[in-house]
């Protein structure tokens, strides 16, 4: 159902019809033990006063006997008049089975068959709830009784009585409800219009503090959404600032470099700068494609699940792709990853961009003809990675900035993006491990450690 | 004109030493903000070309460092960051002229000569002096409306000259003038671009003076 107010409305209706539907069912079941507890009570004392009169002689039982014979009109009492009109019906009868007696509204034949106590007959098309008592004494019946469809006449208009008002007030309840749902829902109102007036880059928090409590959660986690979009945009914004920023410097030196090359009469300065620009282009490719992994290790909010993942033969593709450039620098990477982590478990692509990506910070920085070393182990469901260079690396007073994005090393000689580690380490993030550098005697190490699960 | 280049990006750097060593300019370049304060203290630039970021600090801080001790060496920053605030930064900070990356060559040796031209308090972007005329930005001489050929070597000596007529130049002044530091200068070159110039334009257009230096010779 689309509307809260509509919804609301009609449980609160349905609800209140449903107890007072039971209160009715209750009221009808309670009155009609009630009369008939009472109206029996009545039928018993009734019949007993009968029979005792009679005891007492002050009605000539053997005269009326002797009348009933000459008259088909047997005496009767009268009754008054009135809405429950008949209210008893009495007759006595003889032992012998002739009728001594009847009040006027009860009928000639005979009430009841059975002997004694009550039961339910019908007469005529009438139907009587009877009492009967035998007084031996005197050889009579007495049979006392009511109309059953009276009875069911005083439950019905005690009933009607308490459901025709509230027919009557139903349309009101319903209006008062419909009005005091549209009330109680007011803040929501209040929320959605604060909410539908505001700008698509206005993400700054709903005020909660006004907000009725059960509307909170739900500030709470719109809050928390707020949060995470605006994060999400700052990191974007300054992304992209920092992107362009950085790619305007390369484009600045193949610009120069590219001016030297059309307008130098000499082949030897053509020659250079053409080569200057092939470099550059290279460099800025590289600077492209961590841009890229940096966006797309920034943009992951969830570590996709663990995959099986063969350490070995990912060390060996990323030393291939590296191949031209430790061609051109001499270097070579030894790798020694015993063959239980041929099948861990990790998001591959996390770690790939980690492994990479300091992997040619070593094979760029590295001495000319040196080699790079890079040893796996697993202890206790983690993993740890040493990459070690014979490069100078950098101190520890460098360590914190060498993080930040766009950092270049003061040892880098105005190459790379300075976005290497700035990967690597929100990449490790993500994978739940840790980054630590270590400078040696004879060389710079990198330390991986991150939890793995070793199948 | 010696120019201090101030870049990290080595390719940029080279680009621009060598770009503007073609548009007339002995270029000397350093990449951090240390060896630029170390430059800046021990030798005298008729400009600086500044990177904003370096990567031991802010080029800004280069900047403020140079005006605090009085040097007054005109300046022109160069930034991927060229919002309006962050030129309005530099300047404030002491730039003479602001370049957004990327740049062209022209408009960098361009505004190279114009803040030297202010810095120097000159109108005119021409030198002149007697019947001589020298236009920076083209490179040309002109001697009583003829043009007269010169080399790059012997064109910067003649500018130096004419840029402060009446002062004596020191034999190392012109030098350094000359040439960056990584290249080498044989002893008697300054004398040799002198005797050319001469031969060029008149026996009387360069004076010695003996044990200081040389100035042009009075029209």
């Amino acid at each position: 159902m689309r509307s809260m107010r509509l919804r609301l409305f009609l449980i609160l209706l349905a609800t209140t019809g449903a107890v007072w539907l039971f209160a009715v069912s209750w009221t009808y079941l309670r009155t009609q033990h009630q009369v008939e507890r009472v109206l029996d009570a009545r039928l018993t004392e009734a019949a007993r006063m009968v029979s005792s009169l009679i005891g007492d002689h002050h009605i000539d039982v053997a005269a009326a006997v002797d009348a009933s014979r000459t008259s088909d009109a047997a005496a009767a009492f009268t009754v008054p008049e009135g809405d429950y009109n008949r209210h008893l019906s009495c007759q006595i009868w003889s032992l012998q089975g002739q009728l001594v007696s009847r009040s006027e509204s009860a009928p000639a034949t005979l009430l009841a068959g059975h002997q004694e106590g009550f039961s339910n007959t019908e007469v005529d098309g009438e139907r009587w709830r009877v009492y009967a008592v035998v007084n031996p004494a005197l050889g009579v019946r007495v049979l006392v009784g009511d109309s059953l469809e009276m009875r069911e006449r005083l439950i019905g208009d005690v009933i009607k009585g308490q459901l025709l008002p509230a027919i009557a007030i139903l349309p009101l309840l319903a209006a008062f409800i419909w009005l005091s749902v549209g009330r109680g829902l007011a803040p929501l109102d209040v929320l959605a219009v604060t909410l539908s007036r505001r700008s698509a880059d206005e993400l700054h928090s709903v005020e909660d503090e006004r907000a009725p409590r059960e509307v909170r959660p739900l500030l709470a986690s719109l809050n928390s959404l707020f949060r995470r979009v605006r994060e999400a945009r700052d990191r974007e914004k300054t992304f992209v600032a920092y992107a362009a920023h950085e790619l305007k410097t390369p484009l600045a030196g193949l610009k120069a470099q590219a001016q030297i090359a059309l307008r130098s009469d000499s082949d030897a300065v053509r020659d250079r700068a053409l080569s200057q620009i092939s470099t550059s282009v290279d460099r800025t490719g590289r600077l492209v494609r961590q841009l890229i992994d940096m966006a797309t290790v920034d943009s992951v909010e969830t570590v996709r699940a663990a995959e099986p993942v063969d350490l070995r033969e990912m060390v060996a593709e990323i030393t291939g792709e590296l191949e031209a450039a430790r061609q051109s620098r001499e270097i070579e990477i030894l790798a020694r990853i015993p063959d239980t982590l041929t099948n861990c478990a990790f998001d591959r692509n996390l770690m790939r961009l980690a492994l990479r990506n300091i992997l040619e910070n070593a094979v760029q920085y590295a001495p000319r003809n040196s080699q790079v070393e890079l040893s796996a182990a697993e202890r206790a469901g983690v993993l740890s990675i040493d990459i070690t260079d014979r490069g100078a690396g950098f101190d520890g007073a460098e360590e914190t900035r060498i993080l930040e994005r766009f950092y270049r090393g003061s040892t880098a000689g105005g190459q790379g993006s300075g976005l290497g580690l700035s990967i690597v380490r929100m990449a490790l993030a993500r994978l739940g491990g840790e980054l630590a550098f270590r400078k040696k005697d004879d060389g710079f190490c990198v330390s991986l450690a991150l939890p793995v699960a070793v199948r | 004109m010696r120019i201090l280049v101030v870049e990290d990006d080595d390719i940029l750097r080279d680009g621009l030493k060598v770009g503007l060593g073609l548009a007339g300019f002995s270029i000397d370049t350093v990449s951090t903000v240390a060896d630029a304060s170390e430059a800046l203290a021990v030798d005298r630039f008729d400009a600086v070309v500044l990177d904003r970021m370096l990567p031991d600090g802010s080029g800004l801080d280069v900047l403020k460092t140079m005006r605090r001790a009085e040097n007054r060496t005109p300046v022109l920053l160069l930034t991927a960051k060229d919002d309006v605030s962050d030129r309005i930064d530099g300047l404030d900070a002491g730039a003479d002229d602001y370049l957004g990356k990327p740049f062209d060559l022209d408009e960098v040796a361009a505004r190279l000569r114009a803040i030297t031209r202010r810095a120097a308090g000159r109108a005119s972007a021409q030198l002149r002096f007697g019947d001589v005329s020298l236009d920076p930005a083209s490179m040309t001489v002109e001697k009583q409306g003829c043009t007269i050929g010169l080399s790059r070597r012997e064109f910067s000596i003649l500018q130096a000259l004419m840029e402060n007529p009446s002062a004596i130049h020191s034999k190392q002044a012109l030098e350094q003038r000359l040439y960056g530091w990584q290249e080498d200068v044989e002893s008697n070159t300054i004398e040799v671009h002198v005797h050319k110039l001469r031969a060029k334009l008149g026996a009387g257009a360069i004076e010695t003076v003996r044990g200081v230096g040389y100035r042009l010779g009075r029209p």
